[in-house]
């Protein structure tokens, strides 16, 4: 029993930050009706700023945040001048099929970046307080994995509350609801794709600094995570970033429950079957509009 | 004042306007009247920037709109009720009000519009904090008449507002259009509802098949001989237009 609920803890820890790799993907799809294929890697780059950081200049990684999260931000707006600012151009049906080409592409050439710069190899930032594990009666709480919870969900706060007060927040949302609408009441849609972007952007360097911390990255851990992160915005549907941080716990559990009951192959499985019935059953996803 | 002139326009293959030729002046409020398909949407949508036109101007004041961005079209004092309200259903009365003054220069103003709309609307002041989505369909033109007042118009099209609505709402909502005129706003008015638009308009044209086919004052146009077989005949039944449907 008591290994059980120790690995549902576990399966709720790492589900935060499926949550904060599904808000950004959310954000980016729901407004700009592109799906960025490359998020993962998005979050891969975001894991090795905080490794370089901590590499090279001694920073603590959950400090590094601070860097990476503006200069995730930057990275998302050069992204889009230069390629997805295309993709919106077009129109809706192509938009999907032109945003899976460059997604695609864009993902092999930061994975081969990723392997010249840092090597094939799998990296961690070691810190003082790694092993510092919390008791409630059986269950022992990694602290740094509680931390990266609770990062995640000040961040998606952040980000709600950023969409719900900021005139430009407000016109992100506006243009997700109804692109023409917004035109006609005077919003830059162009400006609000490329905020939508470079937000989407920095929520991925921030998930990706808090994966590194907690677990470790690699070049490769991106199609892992762009999965799972569509697996999260189909359960949780568009329009509620805290609808999404919740999908994310959601299959953070549904993967732990699984891989106790029937064992670790499955862990992956499970996501991929509620992928399918949310989609036959629910499409617009638990908290979609 | 608004100048049109020799406009040509349509989706793909399909031609909506065949050089339409009008023009609205400062402070008046001019209908324009035509059957389903006659090109009138997609003039209005010329105008607010979301189609661009094949040939032909359009001038405000002088300048030309054809280049600019659907949002700057807004800065210069041009707002559209779209066809079907397109309003921001997620979103309370009020928020959907702020972002009709998106534009700049309205923004600094919003939360005296917000008190004019309330003023002209005095029901939406009461329902600010609901999502238009569960707004009644006369309350939720009232949101996006208010919605593109927030963006303090020198121009404002309305496109088909009375759609759908019951008589006594529809003439709210025209009372509403003759106070925002009183008040200096220029209005362009596209209706189905002929005797209606007519008995506010100062003059009106007749658009069939993207073409202009006829245009007056408003009392000459409800005298007319072929808008009254047409629009307001006895069955109210639509003839087909001397040049047919375009579509």
């Amino acid at each position: 029993m008591s290994v059980l609920a120790q690995q549902l803890l576990l399966g709720l820890l790492i589900g935060g930050l499926y949550g904060l790799a599904a808000a950004g993907l959310s954000l980016v799809f729901g407004v700009m009706r592109v799906l960025n294929v490359a998020h993962g890697e998005l979050i891969m780059l975001g894991g090795y700023g905080a490794f370089w950081l901590a590499a090279l200049f001694g920073v603590d990684p959950f400090a590094s945040l601070v860097l990476v999260i503006p200069g995730s931000l930057l990275l998302g707006a050069l992204l889009y001048w230069g390629l997805f600012g295309f993709v919106v151009r077009a129109h809706e049906e192509t938009r999907i099929k032109n945003s899976l080409l460059i997604g695609f592409g864009l993902a092999l050439a930061l994975h081969a970046l990723a392997v010249r710069l840092w090597t094939a190899d799998e990296r961690s930032i070691p810190t003082s307080y790694g092993g510092a594990v919390l008791s409630v009666g059986e269950l022992s709480i990694p602290l740094v994995r509680l931390a990266t919870l609770t990062l995640a969900l000040v961040l998606i706060g952040a980000l709600q509350l950023l969409l719900s007060r900021w005139r430009w927040g407000k016109a992100i949302r506006a243009t997700a609801e109804d692109w023409q609408a917004a035109l006609l009441t005077g919003i830059d849609i162009r400006r609000a794709y490329l905020l939508a972007f470079a937000l989407g952007t920095a929520l991925a360097g921030a998930a990706g600094t808090l994966v590194t911390v907690a677990y470790s990255v690699s070049p490769s851990i991106g199609l892992e995570w762009t999965l799972k992160a569509l697996i999260v915005v189909v359960l949780a549907g568009l329009g509620s970033m805290l609808g999404t941080f919740v999908g994310g716990l959601v299959l953070g559990l549904a993967e732990a429950a699984s891989a106790a009951t029937f064992g670790g192959p499955y862990r992956e499985i499970v996501g991929l079957v509620i992928f399918v019935v949310v989609l036959a059953v629910r499409p617009r996803g638990l908290f979609g509009r | 004042m608004l100048e049109i002139d020799g406009l040509q326009a349509g989706y793909g293959d399909v031609r909506a306007l065949f050089g339409v030729t009008l023009s609205v002046g400062a402070g008046e409020i001019v209908a324009l009247l035509g059957p389903n398909g006659a090109g009138k949407s997609t003039l209005l949508n010329c105008v607010a920037g979301l189609v661009r036109p094949r040939s032909g101007a359009i001038r405000w004041d002088g300048q030309d709109l054809r280049t600019l961005g659907a949002h700057l079209i807004v800065e210069r004092g041009v707002a559209l009720v779209p066809e079907g309200r397109r309003l921001f259903g997620g979103m309370t009365v009020q928020e959907n009000l702020e972002l009709g003054a998106f534009a700049s220069r309205a923004w600094g103003g919003r939360r005296a519009g917000l008190e004019r709309v309330y003023t002209l609307f005095p029901v939406l002041a009461e329902r600010r904090r609901t999502a238009v989505q569960a707004l009644s369909g006369g309350q939720q033109q009232m949101v996006a008449v208010g919605r593109a007042l927030m963006a303090s118009p020198r121009l404002l099209m309305l496109d088909e507002p009375s759609l759908g609505l019951a008589p006594r709402l529809v003439a709210a909502i025209l009372e509403a259009l003759v106070a925002i005129n009183r008040a200096g706003v220029t209005v362009f008015l596209v209706e189905q509802n002929v005797p209606a638009a007519l008995s506010l308009a100062h003059r009106g044209y007749l658009l069939e098949g993207g073409r202009i086919v006829g245009e007056g004052s408003g009392a000459s146009l409800m005298a007319d001989e072929h808008v009254r077989r047409a629009y307001l005949g006895p069955l109210a039944v639509r003839t087909p237009s001397p040049q047919g449907e375009h579509q």
